[in-house]
């Protein structure tokens, strides 16, 4: 479904990504972990067309993407929840989960499309529907976290890239949140999930690459990495 | 639990002694005293240090007196029941009331009071255009006026050297106004916050420093005279009275148009630029366009007010459109409060009528009009009617 085949991007002089080459499937979790500065969130901003590579290809569904603006990435079905959730935070949460949809407003039959959306992650979070016309910053965390996933959601997406999720959030809430990408995965998303709770991480997920400066060092299956001395040691603490 | 170290700081002598009336009053006084010589500046060190100590004295008994006006409050409210009719009956009849109020201004108003009030209708226009672009969409722009000054000069101009009429001029001037709003932004976009900010102050200098040089087109300093005002079937407005209801049309006409388009998808994707551009493009807003939008409509009414600047006063220079003036229009919009349309009419308004009831103090209007502002801030940082605060990010 999506491929990356020798990926370059710099942050000025600094090649922040050395060649990343991934490929995630139809229906597939797959998860990014590595250290600090490993290039994690940066593969994620090159997929949504934030950052765009210097070289290097970005195929999705059989096109190339990796010279779209990342509003027409928005449009083919990749929906980016960037890190530190960034919701609006002097919208209520009506106002965010609508910017969401902000793509289907020119689509046909809109108002049905939009209802139904919302039916949808409103049963995912509740919580939501109960703060529909607070702002979105004074949501708790964990509340704000579910109001960026919905809001990518909105735009019924193919493939969603979550960018830590679990960034400071209590273990409860996590758990949460973990609950709910399975479910958002159950229903038919590809998701590629970038973590720093590794363990968490590579449970869920079906695959793994494990990124070490802007390279990949190794991938396989979420239980294998697990089991791996190398990751244990360096990612997991034991 | 340890005392936090401020606190030691706030009973230690300096503290008090730079807390005292006397220290605050004769340091604001020193301020002045280059500006205004010793008696002026005597006469604020005495105003000052009475004021002070009247607030310190008030101040330590504000409790008691907001606690005695609430009793007294609920004293009266417990004996009189004045029937207030719903708040949507009264709010269309204080929209009716006002709406006579505006209408009949030039039957009970001197031809002094409809001039500020052609004046503010300019104004609000002006204003509305830059709230589009630092209310709505954040970006701030510290050259607004030169969009203001391409409008009045290319009315001047086509009116002056080819002939052509205010209607006809009109779409023209506006249009080209629009254009140099896109190929401003073009550059622009590409910066940031503080960048973005020091680029449009360029390039207001840069039209008025144009303006003020290329003699042999503009007349330099000098500036453009005999621009014809508008005519309607005929008629020439040009009598106060008829340019007031002119302005009012296209005031109103500003002010829907502002409010339908603000409503709609493009507003919405100005404000989600405003709170956070990473997050609108990774929604699927394409930030350089709407930014693009908002830069060239923000242009189109200044060009507007422009326009009718230059018929209404049948005359421009380029002293008109300096930089304090960029700084006047983005007060209006601060003070009214950012993004707010009604909140924006009542900063113009205000900030043209003030320094006009304050000429009589012709000396001390500047002071306190900076003060004003700086109160403001203080107390309302959201502006008078802003609901929604916004920082400038992107």
């Amino acid at each position: 479904m999506l491929e990356l085949n020798d990926i370059h991007t710099f942050y000025g002089p600094i090649e922040a990504l050395k060649g990343i080459t991934l490929k995630v499937n139809q229906g597939e979790i797959v998860c990014l972990i590595g250290n600090n500065g490993a290039g994690k969130s940066t593969t994620l901003m090159a997929i949504s067309g934030i950052l765009k590579p210097k070289a290097g290809t970005i195929s999705f569904i059989g096109s190339d993407i990796s010279d779209m603006p990342p509003h027409s990435i928005v449009e083919r079905g990749i929906s980016h929840v960037p890190e530190g959730r960034r919701i609006f935070p002097r919208l209520t949460v009506k106002e965010n989960l609508e910017m969401g949809a902000y793509t289907v407003g020119s689509r046909t039959n809109k108002n049905k499309k939009l209802k139904s959306q919302f039916d949808k992650v409103y049963e995912m979070f509740p919580v939501l529907r109960e703060r529909e016309r607070q702002m979105g910053g004074t949501l708790s965390g964990g509340e704000q976290q579910m109001l960026a996933i919905s809001r990518a959601l909105m735009s019924e997406p193919k493939l969603l890239l979550l960018d830590e999720p679990s960034l400071g959030l209590a273990p409860i809430i996590v758990s949460r949140i973990f609950k709910a990408i399975q479910e958002i995965n159950q229903e038919g998303v590809t998701i590629l999930l970038v973590e720093q709770n590794a363990h968490a991480a590579l449970n869920l997920s079906g695959r793994g690459y494990v990124l070490e400066n802007g390279r990949i060092k190794m991938h396989g299956q979420g239980k294998e990495l697990l089991n791996s001395e190398e990751v244990k040691k360096a990612y997991l603490g034991e | 639990m340890k005392k936090a170290p401020i606190h030691r700081f706030a009973d230690s002598p300096i503290h008090r002694f730079t807390h005292s009336p006397i220290f605050i009053a004769l340091w604001l006084a020193l301020l002045f005293l280059p500006f205004k010589g010793l008696e002026a500046a005597g006469v604020l060190f005495i105003v000052l240090f009475a004021a002070v100590s009247l607030l310190r004295v008030f101040k330590n008994y504000a409790g008691k007196i907001k606690g005695l006006l609430s009793s007294l409050k609920k004293f009266i409210s417990g004996r009189i029941r004045i029937k207030l009719p719903e708040s949507k009956t009264r709010s269309i009849a204080l929209t009716l009331l006002m709406s006579v109020v505006v209408m009949a201004l030039p039957f009970y108003g001197h031809d002094y009071l409809i001039d500020i009030a052609v004046l503010s209708g300019i104004y609000i226009i002006l204003a509305q255009g830059l709230n589009i672009v630092v209310g709505f969409t954040g970006l701030l722009n510290l050259g607004f006026v030169a969009f203001y000054a391409i409008g009045a000069y290319s009315y001047a101009l086509l009116n002056t050297k080819l002939g052509i009429g205010f209607w006809a001029s009109l779409p023209l001037s506006v249009m080209l106004v629009t254009l140099s709003g896109f190929i401003l932004a073009i550059p622009a976009l590409r910066l940031k916050g503080d960048y973005l900010a020091i680029v449009t102050l360029g390039f207001g200098e840069i039209v008025r420093l144009v303006l003020n040089n290329w003699d042999s087109f503009t007349k330099g300093p000098n500036g453009i005279g005999g621009i014809e005002p508008p005519h309607i079937f005929g008629m020439q407005i040009s009598r106060l009275g008829q340019f007031y209801y002119f302005i009012i049309i296209f005031v109103l006409l500003a002010v829907f148009i502002i409010r339908r388009v603000a409503a709609s998808r493009i507003g919405r994707a100005w404000i989600a630029i405003r709170e956070d551009e990473i997050a609108s493009s990774s929604i699927g807003i394409n930030t350089t366009a709407y930014k693009l939008y908002s830069f060239a409509f923000g242009a189109f009414w200044a060009g507007l007010a422009g326009v009718l600047f230059a018929a209404k006063m049948q005359f421009v220079s380029p002293e008109s459109f300096t930089f304090m003036e960029s700084v006047l229009i983005l007060c209006m919009v601060i003070l009214g409060g950012l993004g707010s349309i009604p909140g924006v009419i009542l900063g113009a308004i205000i900030l043209v009528m003030l320094p006009e009831m304050l000429r009589e103090v012709q000396l001390y209007r500047m002071l306190a009009l900076g003060s004003g502002l700086v109160m403001l801030m203080i107390f309302r940082p959201q502006g008078l009617m802003g609901g929604k605060g916004v920082s400038f990010r992107s």
